[in-house]
């Protein structure tokens, strides 16, 4: 599949946005977010910031991204449609906990609720996301569970090293210590779910050639002309090959970028480090990761084969 | 709306005879010059005259096959919309652009809401949807809707413009829903079949399979001549003109 950077910035962006908002719910329900303007503003410009910019990047890529408001009119079948409405409706409780910090310095009690209420509508919202992919059967190394796990945890992870980077910036001691071991735990958690998943898209098939031009009765099916001579829309957009021959030296970046060099920038950040040099080693440790994640998602398009190349060629999908 | 109808009045599709396909292209050529200036208009060409790149809801593909024993086949490959009972393209649309008829089954694309997501085309295991660059919409097989129920045709024009021109006849139109209808008869009596069947899409459109080959072995008694050789161990009972002229060219 192509990776467009639209989809690839929607997908990381709005991602580690919406787990932003889980770890302030959490960081709020505990009574350890402070309640200044100051506050208040850098963490909801960070959340707000991520969210929109990624769900305006995602309509990008429509052709007519004037009539996107359509979109949100087929919740009953649609995935994309249950997306675009979560995201929509997740403003509502996250927007009311914003103007109760932000205007009316409130950050705990009735603010923390609200955004708890809005920390669960942010994941559900991430989990329709997974879903628009994890939904499509001609795509066997999406449709699988790892993909619903994978956008789910890879969203807590990059929202709670966010979480911990700036409170670092703002040396909040006990934010930063109620934060480190869950975000530590999704990390080893994080790389283990896309080492799982990249198992499973090896023997993931689900058609071959065979069953596609029903052939198969006179046995080995080959292609032997295309219809055309140049690639049409369906190569460019579903026949996307350039990746493959690469996936493995760029699966070791999305693997140590992603979560290996900020597990050791963690560790080394609660073990040995304290004040500035803490704060520059956690945000080091969230810049990489989503350095990480941004070759973790060009891979999970570009390494993705969809069921119609099965009629170029291709032997099994 | 995007939910599917539960069932459809009648199940309009195509049935391809492999058998009989001679791989012209002319079923590709004439639906995009019938579509081009009909529902979905203009089937956009980019670059025409140099890397050609176009929207086309017809295309002809070749296939080899080779058993265990080394026989082969060529076999050509039209490939459309299969108007799927269960079309995933239909369901996976955010706007409701995409839809199925309730009346006739035909699986059609409302361009003036779509936003050109593309997500239908990444739900349809055929390579069935073609995005239109320049139009920004999705556009795919209308089953020339605007020809089929064209009252200003004459009857026998009123089939979809792949089935009025392909010269071998390897393309019929009509209701598969209909188990008394010719097409379907023609399913039962050549085992036609769909595509992809563990895609869960029950398309509507069937194959007919090539028919088995006839005895090839070199003890067949209708094998025609293949080589000269063949022609020329007769030479003794020819003419006596044409003996020489082989005896001098076999010199």
């Amino acid at each position: 599949m192509h990776p467009a950077k639209s989809v690839i910035y929607f997908t990381t962006a709005t991602g580690a946005g919406y787990g932003l908002f889980v770890w302030l719910a959490y960081l709020a329900l505990q009574g350890l977010l402070p309640a200044d303007k100051l506050h208040a503003f850098v963490f909801l410009a960070a959340g707000f910031g991520l969210v929109i910019t990624g769900l305006l990047s995602s309509t990008g890529h429509l052709g007519h991204p004037e009539r996107a408001w359509r979109a949100m009119s087929q919740w009953r079948s649609s995935w994309l449609s249950r997306e675009g409405l979560m995201a929509i409706l997740t403003f509502i409780p996250l927007s009311i906990f914003a103007i109760m910090w932000f205007f009316m310095g409130q950050s705990a009690g009735p603010a923390a609720r609200i955004a708890a209420i809005g920390a669960v509508m942010a994941m559900i919202t991430v989990f329709t996301t997974s879903m628009i992919y994890a939904s499509l059967k001609t795509i066997p190394a999406w449709h699988n569970i790892w993909t619903k796990f994978g956008y789910l945890t890879l969203s807590l992870m990059s929202g709670g090293l966010l979480a911990l980077a700036l409170s670092g910036v703002f040396g909040m001691e006990t934010a930063f210590h109620a934060l480190i071991m869950p975000v530590l735990v999704l990390l080893v958690l994080g790389l283990s779910v896309k080492y799982l998943y990249w198992e499973h898209i090896k023997t993931a098939k689900t058609s071959t050639i065979e069953s596609a031009t029903g052939l198969g009765r006179f046995g080995k099916v080959t292609l032997a002309a295309r219809p055309h001579s140049e690639d049409n829309y369906l190569l460019k957009e579903m026949g996307y090959r350039i990746a493959r021959k690469h996936a493995r030296k760029i699966r070791s970046l999305a693997a140590a970028f992603g979560f290996v060099l900020p597990l050791i920038l963690l560790v080394a950040a609660m073990l040995y480090l304290e004040g500035t040099g803490r704060a520059i080693a956690l945000c080091l440790a969230f810049i990489l990761c989503m350095i990480g994640l941004v070759f973790e998602r060009w891979l999970f398009f570009a390494e993705a084969k969809h069921a119609v190349t099965l009629y170029y060629g291709e032997q099994a999908v | 709306m995007t939910s599917l109808p539960k069932t459809t009045k009648r199940k309009l599709g195509l049935v391809i005879d492999l058998d009989i396909c001679v791989g012209c292209h002319a079923c590709a050529t004439n639906c995009k010059e019938w579509n081009t200036g009909a529902k979905s208009a203009p089937l956009t060409d980019l670059d025409p005259y140099g890397k050609a790149d176009g929207v086309w809801f017809n295309r002809i593909h070749t296939y080899e096959t080779e058993d265990a024993e080394g026989t082969s086949r060529t076999v050509h490959f039209p490939r459309s919309c299969l108007h799927c009972d269960d079309a995933p393209c239909v369901t996976v649309c955010p706007t409701g652009a995409s839809y199925k008829r309730e009346e006739d089954g035909i699986v059609l694309v409302n361009e003036d809401i779509c936003i050109g997501c593309k997500l239908c085309s990444w739900a349809c295991p055929y390579g069935a949807r073609e995005y239109d660059e320049h139009e920004g919409v999705m556009k795919k097989c209308t089953l020339c809707i605007d020809k089929i129920y064209n009252e200003n045709l004459p009857l026998e024009s009123r089939a979809p413009a792949c089935v009025s021109t392909c010269p071998t006849g390897a393309r019929s139109f009509g209701d598969l829903g209909d188990p008394n209808s010719d097409v379907s008869k023609l399913v039962a009596a050549r085992d036609g079949y769909a595509l992809m069947p563990e895609q869960g899409t029950k398309p509507v459109n069937r194959y007919l399979p090539p028919r088995p080959k006839r005895d090839t072995s070199s003890q067949a008694e209708d094998r025609a001549p293949r080589t000269l050789e063949y022609v020329d161990e007769e030479a003794g009972s020819a003419p006596l003109l044409a003996r020489l002229v082989d005896r001098i060219l076999s010199v």
